[in-house]
């Protein structure tokens, strides 16, 4: 099974980076950009082939190092 | 004094903070592989600053899951003082010992000079030979020393009195442009609740030394040996 984790900001934690892109999209000529928020993807390839298994495991690993909860939030997608 | 120095690869201030503390107490610390499981009994433990597994993930993330960190975190638990510069501060948030998170500095600009602190807390282990409110100058170099916790923790640590240093101007004001990395309320260093477990983003083994351009950094360690003695 593959699991895709995406991490990201929580809203609220001002993000420098997303603000620096927006600032860089602005300065490309595009215009009406509101709000850029930047996050990272980690992909991890599991031998686990029960969905109900993998989402466990994946969440015990975002919250043991994945992600930090005090200024993070994740997301879980899952093939097969 | 026995101290122990927890050396991660990527590490780069653990031989500074070893000459530090080896300068002021008299004898050289150990120097503690991060892969090593068992902590030799010590009376100090320091986190040193660097890059430890070059910043992959989160800046501190790995070295706070390293094996070495479970033996650090219940001596640090149990009231052995600790104390985490930089890289350090962030291993030490990441491992829980301390509240909050060290982010991306606000400017997103690496940060490498030397700035104004107030000491906040001159009544600990760290601290007591300065003075509280007293200004000192001590280098900094970081790119992710942006201090960030939600309003209620950060309302605990002032009212706790563990704010231990914040940025502020040479005449001691916490002014926004005295503030480097957009730090949350200035805070350049926190303590934790027992008031033993400190972490700083400052560099004070940087300017402990006359040689160095100044000595602002010397009575941090004087004030640990004196704690222990």
């Amino acid at each position: 099974m593959r699991a895709k984790v995406l991490v990201t900001l929580k809203s609220g934690v001002l993000d420098p980076q997303g603000k620096a892109i927006s600032h860089a999209l602005g300065a490309l000529g595009f215009d009406g950009v509101r709000e850029v928020r930047q996050g990272k993807s980690i992909e991890i390839e599991l031998d686990e082939t029960d969905r109900t298994k993998a989402r466990a495991t994946i969440d015990s690993m975002c919250a043991k190092l994945l992600a930090n909860p005090v200024i993070e939030t994740y997301s879980v997608e899952l093939s097969e | 004094m026995k101290s122990a120095v927890i050396v991660f690869p990527g590490a780069n201030c653990d031989r500074d903070v070893a000459v530090a503390l080896e300068r002021a107490s008299g004898i050289a610390p150990l120097m503690v592989w991060h892969r090593d499981t068992e902590l030799p009994d010590v009376d100090l433990i320091v986190l040193p600053g660097g890059f430890s597994f070059g910043d992959y993930l989160r800046c501190g993330a790995m070295a706070a899951r390293a094996p070495i960190m479970p033996a650090v975190v219940a001596r640090a638990k149990a009231g052995v003082p600790t104390v985490g510069i930089c890289n350090g501060f962030q291993a030490l948030t990441e491992a829980g010992l301390l509240p909050g998170a060290l982010m991306r500095n606000a400017g997103l600009d690496f940060v490498c000079r030397d700035v104004h602190l107030r000491v906040e807390e001159a009544d600990t282990p760290f601290t007591r030979r300065y003075e509280k409110g007293q200004v000192i100058r001590i280098p900094i170099a970081h790119g992710d020393g942006n201090y960030f916790a939600d309003d209620a923790t950060l309302d605990r640590l002032e009212g706790e009195g563990r704010v231990a240093f914040r940025y502020v101007t040479s005449d001691g004001e916490p002014t926004d442009a005295a503030n480097p990395n957009g730090s949350r309320r200035n805070i350049a260093g926190i303590l934790d609740a027992g008031g033993t477990v400190l972490g700083l983003m400052p560099h004070p083994e940087r300017l402990a030394d006359a040689a160095l351009g100044g000595e602002d950094g010397k009575p941090f360690f004087r004030s640990i040996v004196e704690h222990l003695s």
